[in-house]
């Protein structure tokens, strides 16, 4: 018997977590009050680098409603290791103890010296001013390169040095490919570039928070956090306390990108300051905070020399790059430039590969994960270099692109980095988005306004991207050092009306987990889509879990759903069969029920997990439950790829960047929900656009961020952008059985470059080879002047 | 200094200091926590509600300037419930993600399309330029706006009246009861 009924999958289901979000009936961390709840504030380090001399807080313990005030002598001996990082990314890597408050120096500007817990979050800022500070100026490292340079000061005096580690991929060594000096040696042609990622701040609008409640059975924390899980192990490795006395709970979060993956000194402060006390404690960052303190992103510089054949063909490609890891590690900071080494080498076929990366300490806030961790970077880079490439050898810059990438016939691939691409077609993706661009109109268009000598310039940019998803393979994590797994957990419970609880360990932020899961477990299971209930964000239900980031929730966390349901499919077919006095070989299940083969005898589901629930007459020796659950470690990453065309419009008297159209025809793979997919492939390009042409986090050379409240970030509003034309091709992933890629990064990492391929190329005739991110009206328009300067 | 409000339709007298704003004193001292705080500096929209029918950032109004004040929050935005046309086109039209902005977002909206209640993508893009959202790229929140404008033109049921009351008189929205003139 077939299903009648129309699946879920694939269709563009409404969401259900907007009922409470669009009625402020949402349960954000800052939104929680408990009884006899106090309020922590931090006092922040005004100072990029100095000794603290003095610390006095005597003054502030007799302000109003403040309950205590803490130094780091308070609550440091607490913490076990410090601040932890996750990734050691080699053996000697740099790992400079983070206190969970400044001891004796402060190493960047924001950093917390001192909190004040009072009854009302007013009194406890009102307490931090009385607090008397005072510090011996240190020199201030600003820049990876300064902060190399022989005699420079040192971030950490006791490490002797400001590099952090030294990370090499050879292809010659690893055996996937040749020998990049030789190939660089013997070339027709190379060219050297080099890029600079600036440093960005992830700005989610809900700014970070805690509380803790030392008074129940278990320690219970709520955080604003992308990693509930990983922040109870550890919270558990970091204080000492017990796992099983602790529970995390990320309710509604309110946007991460990578900025929420973080064990905050402020949540361990917490923790520690509950404990003390006896009480609940809040914390919650202004957002001047959290422009400070919250992790940064980006931050490289990259220099690329590729190799080549006159007729375009790459024969190497090597890779220097200086990661800037601020004052401390991050939890996963190191790590987030190795991620970039599996894609520098993109979607092409190169035969020689070699990366290097130098982690970098500098008296600034740390950066690690931002949407896309490593990848944009990577993309950005190659994706500038195929464009500069193009030029040197008077091609268009699709052409070369073709040239090199890998054929769809040619899949799985297994590139110079050693990764097995599972499936690709970049011919069906390019030519789809070139139809929607109109590629030739706009190149024609794009000659008549040169000639015209037209101030307004049209440029047009190309970026054509895979990236790698679906984080990850335990055994790839453990080859890179990496602390942790890539699984992910799901269970599945029958409850005794035949309606269904789904627990996942991938916490949503905002991504409709909610919503995509119920749709696979109605499919899986034939029962309606509202009659499911997904669990997360609380270690207590969802008791195991790796979290969520690097685009792997459905690609590992949707594929764990898939496998529960299987299973318990399997244990209703062995009680079906009972119920039915027939063979289970004999059943069918499909739409909710189980049929024997060729007759209309059917039992559905719901009745079986009644039948559980009463045990009355269940099979010898089965155990009346219908729960499953399963832990899914992938055995590859998946990788999405697309093509992203960009028409912009420079103004070449003003400097001016408009963008006319924006066209990305991305493959994610097989689909669960459009509706979904297109909203966040929309909120990627935001960010990619954001970074090519407005946000930058700058510091003056006291060390102190320039950039620190919306006023002078840029963040872009609704309007500072256009709208864009998506579409996607679907190219399904061979390695999981939904077919699924993954696609939250996708639109961040390929739209950087195609806005800055557009922006220069707008102004190539000009004289114009590059202009750098942000591509502001002034960094556009001093690009034209310089390069007019130089032909002069 | 002791100040009146109404909130929602619901009046209430309280004690307050002079410095305290009108979004903490919603969230701490009458736990309507429906409206949210994103910044410190008036820059992201995300406290946006409406003070005697006009969009405000409550991050940057002090409780006292209410006194006296009708206050609509994203919790009084549904009537009986009923979605406000603009929340159902939020939900219709896929317009939040993580939702953080979206109470912001919704309030400025409803503000606008009593402004112009037939924005081009232009008007809607310029008219949200104060509310900034992380996850969407904005572009179904512009198709949300436009949409629920469709849904608000004249004709198209009471809630168009209730916006349209708001343009009319904002001032005497104070005297009526609560939820504004949709009754
Ligand atoms: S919180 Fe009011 S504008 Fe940001
Ligand atoms: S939906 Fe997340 S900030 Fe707008």
């Amino acid at each position: 018997m077939t299903s009648t009924i129309e699946p879920e999958v694939g269709r563009a289901r409404l969401r259900k977590e907007d009922a409470r979000l669009i009625t402020g009936r949402t349960r954000w961390t800052d939104n929680i009050a408990l009884p006899g709840m106090l309020h922590l504030a931090v006092l922040r380090s005004p100072l990029a680098h100095a000794r603290i001399t003095s610390l006095d807080v005597s003054a502030a313990r007799e302000r109003p409603g403040v309950i205590a005030v803490y130094t780091a002598a308070d609550l440091d001996p607490d913490s076990q290791i410090g601040m932890p990082c996750a990734w050691p990314i080699t053996e000697d890597m740099k790992h400079p103890r983070r206190p969970v408050l400044a001891a004796d120096t402060v190493n960047f500007a924001g950093e917390g010296v001192a909190v004040v817990v009072a009854r009302s979050a007013y009194e406890a800022q009102d307490a931090l001013e009385a607090i008397e500070v005072d510090y011996d100026e240190l020199p201030v490292v600003l820049g990876m390169e300064n902060a190399l340079a022989e005699g420079a000061p040192l971030v950490h005096e006791e490490l002797g040095t400001n590099r952090n580690a030294l990370w090499v991929f050879d292809s010659a060594e690893a055996g996937s490919g040749g020998d990049v000096e030789r190939a660089i040696a013997d070339a027709e042609v190379t060219l050297h570039r080099r890029f600079r990622q600036q440093r960005l701040v992830p700005s989610f609008m809900e700014p970070r928070s805690c509380v803790v409640d030392p008074t129940g059975p278990q320690l219970t924390m709520w955080s604003a956090t992308q990693i509930p899980h990983i922040l109870k192990t550890m919270s558990a490795a970091t204080l000492g306390v017990p796992e099983h006395k602790l529970r995390v709970i990320a309710p509604d979060v309110g946007g991460g990108f990578g900025g929420k993956i973080a064990v905050l000194p402020e949540e361990m402060t917490a923790l520690i300051v509950a404990r003390k006390l006896g009480r609940p404690v809040k914390w919650t960052e202004s957002r001047s905070e959290t422009m400070v303190t919250a992790h940064h992103g980006r931050d490289q510089i990259q220099d690329l020399t590729v190799s080549a054949t006159r007729d375009g063909r790459i024969t190497g490609l090597k890779v220097e790059l200086l990661a800037d890891m601020g004052a401390y590690l991050g939890l996963v900071g190191p790590g987030v430039p190795i991620l970039g080494a599996f894609m520098f080498n993109a979607i092409y076929k190169i035969p020689a590969y070699r990366f290097a990366c130098t982690n970098v300490f500098t008296n600034t806030t740390l950066t690690d994960a931002y949407r896309g961790a490593g990848r944009p970077e990577a993309t950005f880079a190659i994706e500038r270099m195929m464009d500069e490439l193009a030029v040197e050898l008077n091609m268009d810059p699709m052409e070369i692109r073709e040239k090199n990438w890998i054929k769809h016939e040619e899949f799985p691939y297994t590139t110079v980095a050693t990764l097995t691409y599972d499936s690709g077609n970049y011919e069906a993706a390019t030519a789809r988005a070139r139809e929607l661009f109109d590629y030739e109109g706009l190149r024609r268009e794009q000659e008549e306004r040169r000639a015209s000598g037209d101030p307004v310039q049209l440029g047009i940019g190309i970026s054509t991207y895979t990236e790698m998803c679906g984080l990850a393979p335990s055994r790839v994590l453990g080859s890179l050092s990496y602390g942790a797994g890539g699984w992910e957990h799901a269970a599945i419970r029958m409850l005794p009306f035949g309606k269904v609880e789904v627990v996942t360990g991938a916490s949503a932020h905002g991504q409709g987990h909610e919503t995509a899961w119920s749709q696979i477990v109605a499919d899986q299971l034939g029962v309606p889509f509202d009659d499911i209930e997904i669990l997360h964000g609380d270690t207590q239900s969802s008791h195991k879990g790796l979290d969520t980031y690097g685009s792997r929730s459905l690609a590992v966390g949707g594929v764990a759903v898939v496998k529960a349901a299987e299973k318990v499919i399997e244990k209703a077919r062995v009680i079906a069969a009972h119920m039915m006095e027939c063979s289970p070989d004999d059943l069918e299940f499909a739409g909710g029920r189980f049929t024997v083969r060729g007759t209309e005898s059917a039992t559905a589901l719901t009745d079986v997990a009644t039948a559980v629930f009463t045990a009355h007459d269940l099979p010898d020796g089965v155990e009346p439950s219908l729960d499953s659950e399963f832990t899914f470690d992938p055995e590859n990453f998946s990788f999405p790829h697309g093509t992203h065309l960009c028409a912009a419009e420079v103004d070449t008297e003003t400097g001016q960047v408009r963008l006319r159209s924006y066209v990305c025809v991305d493959d994610v793979g097989a689909v669960v929900n459009p509706l979904i997919v297109e909203g966040q492939v929309h909120g990627g390009l935001a960010q990619g656009i954001a970074q090519a042409l407005f946000e930058e986090a700058t510091y003056d050379e006291s060390g102190t961020l320039t950039t620190g409240t919306f006023a002078d970030y840029l963040v872009p509003s609704a309007a500072d952008l256009p709208s864009f034309t998506t579409d996607r091709t679907e190219t399904p992933s061979t390695t999981n059985p939904l077919g699924v890629k993954g696609v939250g990064e996708a639109g961040t990492i390929a739209s950087t470059p195609a806005v800055v391929n557009a922006v220069v190329d707008a102004l190539r005739p000009l004289g114009v080879s590059d202009v750098e991110m942000p591509c502001s009206p002034m960094r556009v328009w001093s690009a034209i002047r310089s390069a007019q300067g130089g032909a002069r | 200094m002791r100040i009146s409000v109404t909130v929602d339709g619901t009046s209430y007298t309280d004690e307050v200091e002079p410095r305290l704003l009108l979004v903490h004193y919603l969230r701490e001292r009458l736990g309507k926590v429906g409206t949210v705080v994103g910044c410190d500096t008036g820059n992201c929209g995300a406290c946006t509600l409406h003070l005697d029918g006009h969009s405000v950032k409550s991050c940057s109004v002090l409780a006292v300037q209410a006194d006296g004040c009708e206050v609509r929050t994203i919790e009084g935005v549904a009537q009986d419930g009923e979605l406000h046309p603009v929340q159902q086109a939020f939900h219709d039209n896929h317009a939040l993600q993580c939702g953080f902005c979206t109470p912001g977002m919704i309030m400025q909206s409803i503000d606008l399309l009593a402004d112009n209640p037939d924005p081009d993508e232009r008007a809607v893009r310029e008219g949200l330029e104060g509310n900034l959202c992380r996850c969407t790229g904005y572009q179904n929140i512009v198709r949300a706006v436009q949409d629920a404008a469709h849904h608000m033109r004249p004709g198209a049921g009471p809630d168009v009246e209730r916006v349209a009351d708001e343009t009319a008189n904002p001032a005497g929205r104070t005297a009526t009861s609560v939820g504004g003139g949709g009754e």
